[in-house]
């Protein structure tokens, strides 16, 4: 690791501070504390860099279709359905076909943690975006705004909270199936929890399982900040 | 700028619109074409004229097709069948392209329930329509904080949306409208969500805006009060088509069919009612050049606290007191008889500020705007009007009609009156195929 572990926890404890106030800086500060100090730290870099990046896949691949279906009805009537399935398939399912193709570790991982974790945010962003008061939409047509300064200047903007809790909920997902993907060679916290299974170490396996509550609890205190601070002024 | 036309403007919802457009042509009602193929009727052969500068209140209640023929007008439902023209350009016509671009350009539009963006301050809301037209940013701001002006909404621009009253959104809304600097005013149910008495203040503010905006304004609206309070000519609607159309004090005065009787029926007729629609104009009218002794003839067994003295060409000369007539010698001539106070009104006066006058003097002279006498007006003619309910039989009585429809100019002064400026006068004219005004 190039970078000193405090460096990084005192930049995640800013951010964190900065996006949602003291509290989940503070907590951001122990938690990581707490995790180098269990000796957890290079599996909990491991763990939040892949998690991060499927999220962040997961995003680029969602968002676009989330609106795909949002804005036509027929595309939501056809894949509705595969959206359901790929939310209701038990997840390790998925570490089977990316094996073939990836072979074992983090590519498969990652691959796998991405199809698990994309249907929240594809879901959330199409509700988002049709749940905006027919009135506003019409008042961007009224005043003659093209299809795409309706999409960017009203509904993006007013499904914006919607889609960030569905980038809360991707984030969520992405975090347990990479724990999981460790049974297909992923690293971080998730392979000490599988090694400690196969070893019967169950204390090591509770530390780990601590460190992912506590890279959860961040996630998710950061995120939930995150789509508040999108809420339109006022709406609590 | 900002003349609208309709012609022939249908629009049918549903899966089959070809067939029903047959089954329209071929004089099938609503409820036939419904039940033939499916598909509902949202407007049939709607001809409208909108000329430019004025107001036009789409009357109806919901399900009559109004709001559908509103945004007829901007093609935010496109008409099945029929011809829109703004200002010579054939709106039905357009590309999609060619459309955004008219719609930037031409129309503003107010929304019932105000569509605010809730993510943007009033600034930025009122500067939407400017943002999408693409103006730069600096004047955009500019012109954006003129209208916030306009409608008296400064102080208020950095707030969001919800930190204002309904009364003061619905100012930013047409802030919002006004700003893009379009020709025409497209305004849905704006007031409808408001509470009575701002609703009131915002139409009064609306109409005093137009005074000085000159904008084409078409509002919709369900409430035959609001029409008249907006001062414009009204179009009422039912069942997707229309029914009558005109200025208030015609349809009140002569509703066309039982529905629109209705419509009125609870009106404050006062408010509405013109002295030239009610004035008696059977009364006699003496000459000046008459002597006392004839007109003692003339009005043997009539009574009376005055009578009115017209010249030649109807010409109204004075107001003769009963008193005065009969103390005068037999051979002095009417003309030096006459009252001082000429007691004249003039036709288009609304009813409304006359009581007190009608009450006081007894008897006014009605004249028109060249000072011809239309008609006598006492308080036994107001309140003949005013009991008047259509459909009760009694209605208006014929000679008071006849008053007013033998002068084929009136209906022109009227609008000369009215406060929506001269402009209206030719247009009243070309106006919407006036269904029969004489149902009386």
């Amino acid at each position: 690791m190039a970078v000193p572990p405090w460096i990084v926890i005192a930049v995640a404890a800013l951010a964190t501070w900065k996006i949602g106030g003291r509290r989940v800086g503070l907590l951001t500060l122990f938690g990581l504390l707490f995790l180098w100090n269990l000796r957890l730290w290079q599996a909990t870099v491991e763990t939040l860099v892949l998690v991060i990046l499927a999220t962040a896949a997961a995003l680029v691949i969602g968002i676009p279709v989330g609106i795909w279906f949002a804005l036509s009805r027929r595309a939501w009537r056809i894949f509705s359905p595969v959206l359901d399935m790929m939310q209701t398939l038990p997840s390790f399912v998925y570490l089977i076909p990316a094996l073939p193709f990836f072979g074992l570790g983090a590519v498969s991982a990652c691959f796998a943690t991405i199809v698990f974790s994309v249907p929240p945010v594809i879901r959330l962003t199409a509700l988002g975006i049709r749940n905006v008061p027919a009135e506003l939409v019409e008042a961007s047509d009224a005043f003659g705004g093209s299809s795409a300064q309706k999409l960017f200047k009203v509904q993006l903007p007013l499904a914006l909270p919607t889609i960030m809790a569905g980038v809360n909920q991707t984030m969520m997902l992405a975090l347990s199936m990479v724990v999981i993907a460790a049974m297909i060679g992923a690293g971080g916290l998730g392979r000490v929890v599988w090694q400690s299974i196969q070893r019967l170490e169950a204390g090591a396996g509770f530390e780990a399982g601590i460190g992912i509550v506590i890279l959860a609890v961040i996630l998710d205190r950061a995120t939930q900040a995150l789509a508040a601070r999108a809420r339109p002024h006022g709406t609590a | 700028m900002g003349r609208i036309t309709l012609q022939g403007i249908g629009k049918i919802f549903g899966h089959d619109p070809a067939r029903a457009m047959d089954l329209m042509a071929q004089g099938k009602s609503k409820a036939e074409i419904a039940a033939l193929c499916g598909a509902v009727v949202g407007l049939r052969d709607v001809a409208v004229e909108v000329p430019e500068g004025e107001i036009l209140v789409l009357m109806g209640l919901s399900g009559s097709g109004k709001s559908t023929l509103l945004r007829c007008m901007n093609r935010l439902v496109e008409p099945s069948c029929g011809r829109i023209v703004v200002d010579g350009t054939d709106v039905t016509a357009l590309s999609r392209r060619d459309l955004l671009a008219f719609r930037q350009k031409m129309f503003g539009m107010v929304f019932q329930h105000f569509a605010l963006l809730p993510n943007r301050t009033i600034l930025g809301n009122v500067g939407f329509g400017l943002e999408i037209k693409k103006v730069p940013a600096a004047q955009a701001r500019e012109r954006a904080m003129r209208a916030i002006e306009l409608v008296g909404l400064k102080g208020w621009e950095a707030k969001y949306p919800n930190e204002l009253s309904g009364g003061m959104q619905q100012r930013a809304g047409l802030a919002r409208a006004l700003a893009a600097d379009a020709e025409i005013l497209l305004m849905d149910e704006a007031f409808s969500a408001l509470d009575p008495l701002i609703r009131r203040d915002m139409q009064a503010e609306l109409r005093e805006l137009q005074k000085t905006l000159k904008k084409t304004i078409v509002f919709v609206s369900h409430d035959l009060d609001e029409a008249i309070a907006l001062g414009g000519r009204i179009v009422l609607m039912k069942d997707g088509e229309v029914v009558q159309a005109g200025r208030p004090e015609e349809i009140v005065a002569a509703p066309a069919t039982e529905y629109v009787a209705r419509f009125v029926a609870h009106i404050d007729r006062v408010a509405v009612l013109r002295a030239g629609q009610v004035a008696d104009g059977t009364a006699p009218v003496l000459s000046p050049t008459q002597t006392a002794a004839e007109a003692r003839a003339v009005l043997a067994g009539r009574g009376g606290e005055a009578w009115l003295v017209a010249g030649p060409d109807d010409r109204f000369a004075g107001r003769l007191p009963a008193v005065r007539l009969a103390a005068a010698r037999p051979d002095e001539t009417l003309a030096s008889l006459l009252d001082r106070d000429p007691g004249t009104v003039e036709a288009g006066a609304g009813l409304a500020g006359l009581l007190g006058r009608v009450a006081a003097e007894g008897v006014l002279a009605v004249v028109d705007t060249e000072g011809r006498l239309v008609g006598s007006l006492t308080s036994r003619d107001v309140v003949l009007a005013l009991s008047a309910r259509p459909g009760a039989g009694g209605s208006v009585p014929g000679g008071h009609e006849a008053a007013i429809s033998s002068e084929p100019a009136g209906a022109e002064r009227w609008t000369g009156q009215s406060p929506n400026s001269p402009s209206t006068r030719s247009a009243t004219r070309a106006s919407i195929g006036s269904p029969t005004m004489a149902a009386g």
